[in-house]
This record gives structure tokens, sequence and C-alpha cells, in this order.
């Protein structure tokens, strides 16, 4: 069984910017036990006067040895992300204590076929089930639906635009959508959910992420689909983070 | 301590007198919740003053509209460290709802719609330390404020300032409310800074 | 009508600091209305002041959990029975 969890040092050893407010920051953390997709941590920060606070981000890539990966948007007027997105230089320290959240995973050895829905940042422990499958060689078929404001803001589009056998990806654009789109700007519907081959029949292990209105109206969508509920798992992200 | 993240500030702790100790200013109005947001209309709204002996006096929302009302200006401290200034509010002191309460009890528990409570000694909603306000910086008061009504009692921490406030229960021994029994502290006053409970 | 909050995966790393398990894969049963769900799926509210678990079933308080510095006051009088899984 395992302890209690701690905080440990984790050291910044690598930046990639997704998008203008957003950066995948990988980090080196000594004795890391490893992790499954979809878990998340916490990170601390501490100033030198003693003042400290800490946010959850989610684990952006599977276990690598002792490296992990979060996505942090920066949000304005935020404490903690404009501090990891546009101060943090390579070689500063945070903390982080993890992994938790052993209920919204997704494990390789799993054979059912997988429907994920993200709203916004909830893409980012859905891209570590992603890379979690590819890195097994696992051939489950994976549909993602991603809804984002506009092409601009999503994370990992490269990777997303190398197909993949098996991994069937849809952008769902609520503010603007590229030229040529077939689909009609706007907010997760019915029709998104069903279209596409991905039948409530199929049985697939769905997940859903982002804040707390886009999971909930999902979520209902899903059920109403005929998905059952214990198929559905959902992880709610706050508001703003921060 | 943990490791120090170079560069990393935090939140500025302003310095001055109006800022009681460990707490920082904000512009804006954070929403702190233990809850769903209860949605009140006028026509379902009451206060209650309920008191040691059994006697309940109520006042409906029109009731409540035609007390003689003021306009406190006060500095309000969340125990999550913030602090705003100056913050204007409109409703009537807890003394006018009192004028006609008869009690010799110590004790308050204060009740929302919701379910939320906090206790506090008789006499610190009592003699302008407290009003039951339902606008707020010259606006009603949003639901996720508080509204239709809240209490405020600006010189306790501010989450003694029940938000959908409902009724006042007049003890003879103090009952700790929703986070008084969760590891708060009892009293709760700012300038001693009392947040968790052995404070 | 929708209110904004969180779920019980926002309670694994709080509570990790108490509980050697994970008790995000644990279900409970909510002692106002007896539903069981996973802890997982409990409607969390906080972090600040505290983090407030409530029965998605009933909306009443199932777990409520404060830190302070140097202690946490955990209280579960809302649920009936935690259960925990274990290895053999």
């Amino acid at each position: 069984m395992r302890r209690r969890l701690e905080w440990r040092a984790a050291e910044l050893v690598k930046i990639v910017d997704e998008t203008g407010t957003a950066r995948t920051l990988r980090f080196r953390v000594p004795g890391w036990p490893g992790h499954l997709a979809g878990q998340h941590v916490d990170v601390r920060l501490t100033a030198e006067d003693g003042y400290s606070t800490r946010r959850s981000y989610s684990l952006a890539a599977p276990a690598d040895g002792d490296l992990v990966e979060l996505t942090v948007e920066t949000v304005p007027d935020g404490e903690v992300s404009p501090y990891l997105n546009e101060v943090m230089e390579i070689g500063d320290q945070v903390e982080l204590r993890g992994p938790v959240g052993g209920w919204f995973v997704w494990r390789p050895a799993s054979e059912s076929r997988v429907l994920l829905v993200a709203g916004g940042s909830g893409i980012v422990p859905l891209m570590s089930m992603i890379r979690a499958r590819r890195r097994a060689g696992s051939r489950v078929p994976f549909s993602l639906l991603y809804s984002v404001r506009d092409a601009e803001r999503r994370y990992y589009a490269d990777e997303l635009a190398v197909p993949e056998p098996g991994l069937d990806v849809t952008y769902l654009y609520t503010r603007q959508a590229p030229p040529g789109s077939s689909r009609a700007v706007g907010r997760i519907m019915l029709d998104d959910l069903a279209a596409g081959g991905r039948p409530a029949v199929a049985e697939p292990d769905c997940y859903v992420c982002g804040p707390t209105g886009f999971v909930e109206a999902s979520a209902d969508l899903l059920l109403t689909l005929g998905h059952a509920p214990e198929r559905i798992r959902t992880e709610r992200f706050g508001p703003t983070g921060g | 301590m943990g490791i120090i993240s170079r560069g990393f500030q935090g939140r500025r702790r302003a310095d001055g007198d109006r800022l009681p100790p460990g707490q920082y200013l904000v512009e804006d109005f954070p929403v702190l919740s233990a809850g769903p947001t209860p949605r009140v209309p006028h026509d379902r709204w009451e206060f209650t003053i309920d008191t040691e002996a059994g006697q309940t006096h109520r006042w409906s929302w029109q009731e409540f509209m035609a007390l003689p009302s003021q306009r406190p200006t006060v500095d309000i401290h969340c125990v999550t460290e913030w602090s705003k200034l100056d913050t204007t509010w409109e409703g009537v002191s807890l003394d006018v709802f009192f004028e006609d309460v008869e009690t010799a009890a110590e004790y308050a528990l204060v009740h929302s719609y919701g379910g939320y409570t906090t206790n506090l000694p008789l006499e610190d909603l009592l003699d302008g330390k407290a009003w039951i306000v339902h606008r707020f910086d010259g606006e009603d008061l949003e639901p996720r404020h508080g509204g239709p009504a809240r209490l405020i009692v600006p010189h306790l921490y501010f989450w003694k300032s029940a938000k959908w406030v409902r009724g006042i229960r007049l003890l003879n021994e103090d009952w700790p409310g929703f986070w008084e029994t969760a590891g708060y502290h009892n009293y709760g006053d700012p300038w001693r800074e009392q947040r968790y409970e052995g404070d | 009508m929708t209110t904004e909050h969180l779920d019980g995966n926002a309670l694994a790393g709080p509570l990790g600091e108490i509980f050697a398990v994970d008790v995000t894969t644990c279900t409970g049963r909510c002692a106002s209305c007896g539903l069981t769900t996973p802890v997982a799926s409990l409607h969390v509210y906080g972090p600040e002041p505290g983090l407030v678990a409530r029965c998605p079933g009933c909306d009443e308080v199932v777990l409520r959990l404060v830190r302070a510095p140097g202690a946490a006051w955990l209280d579960l009088r809302g649920t009936v029975c935690l259960r925990v899984n274990l290895p053999d």
C-alpha cells in the first residue's frame, strides 16, 4: 500500500509553447512513483517570506521515469499560472504532490473503446490518455471531441494533426471556426456526440473533462444518447484555476 | 517551509493600519461557497428571530423593505486572507429588528436558506455592529454574493456574515455553526487573527 | 440549475495527506438519503474556506475538510459508510 502523499521537489527542464497563452512544462521529479493517464498533481509555490499557495494541474503525458508534464493556461490576474508561464525558467523549482485521482484514469490494458470529450483545458488529462494509448501500442478505438473557442486555442494541434490509426479527432469550435468548416460554430450538441461512428450501443468508456458547465452539459447529452451512467467518468475543472 | 520558487511573490500584502494581520487587498469580490446558490424569490422570503422563550418575530420582504434603512460603508475581511475596504451596502440594522424582541439570551445562531449556519454572541449583532443588507455597491445583491439578503457583521471574519440569511435563533448556550464545527475559530476576530480553532 | 462546483477528484490531493489510499476510488453512502456513489462523483465546493463534498442525489453535506497550518479537520458525519478498496 502506498504511503501518504508528500511534496516533492520538481525542477523545470523543458518548456513548449502550446498557444499564445498556454505552455507545456516538463519537470524532473526525483523519486517520482509513476502515474496513470488521467491523474493530476498538486503544485505548491512558496515565496521567500514563507507565503505559499497551491493549485491542481492534470498530467499531460503518461509516466516517463522521473519526468512529468503539465500544460498550464495563463489566467489573467491569476496568482500561479502567470508565474509558471511567464516567470519560471529552466532550472527553477516548484513542489509537486501526487499522483492523485485514481478514478478518472485510463489503463492501457483496457479493451473497451473510448470516447473522450474535452472542453478547453479539459483536453490535458485526455491527451495523457491518447499518449498512453500510443506508447502502449494499443489498438483500442479512441474518439476525441475537443470543444475549443477557436483554432488558436488548441493545445497539441500539431501532434493531433498527425493521423493515427484508431484515433479520430473532431474539433468543436464555439466562437470562430476555420474557413471551410462544415460544422457551425457553437457549443457541444447531441449531434456532435452521436456523429461519426460513436454509437452508445458500442458501449464506449466515456471521459468528459473541462469546466463544470461543459461537463454537466456533455454528460447530460451522453445520458440522453443512451450511454450508461457507469460508463461516464467526469472531471470538473474550476472556472479559472489560476 | 517548502522549497522556495525563485521569483514567486504571490499576492501582494499591503501594509497599512486598515488591514488586519495577514490580509491582502483585493479589487474584485471573490465568491466562496459551501454549496449550491439558493434561489429565494421575494414572495417566499422571510426573516425570523426566534427567542429562547419560543417567541417568533417574522418579517416578509415587504415588511423588511418598509423598515428604516441605512447605507453602511465598511471594510470586510475574509479568513482566506483577502480584504476589501470601503464596501457599500444598503439594509436594516439589527438594532431595528431587535427593538421589540424580548430576550435575555447571550448567543445567536444565524441560519440561511441552503442550510448554512454561523454563531456569535448576541451583543456582536447589536449597537450598530450588524445589518441585514439587500444591496451592494449600488445594485441589488446578487445571489452569488448572498442575495436577496445577507447578514453583514464587518468586525468579524466574513464567514460570520451569512449569505442568504433566513433567521436568527437566540440561545442560552453557544451553538457552533457550519465552519465553527469544522476547525474555524468560534469567534473570529480578524484583529487578533482568530482564524482557526485554537488560535 | 447548475451551480459551479467541482467533483470528488478534487479531494484526491487533500485527502491524500490524511489517508494512505486513494479515496476517490472509494464509494460512500450518504447519511441523509442513502445514495451510494463513488467519492469521485460527489459535488465539491471550495477549496476555500474548506472542501465541502455534497451528495449528488440530495445535495446534503457528506464530507468536510479544512486545512490549517499544522492541522486538518475532517468531518465524515454525512457519510454512513465508506468502502475502501484494498489489496487482499
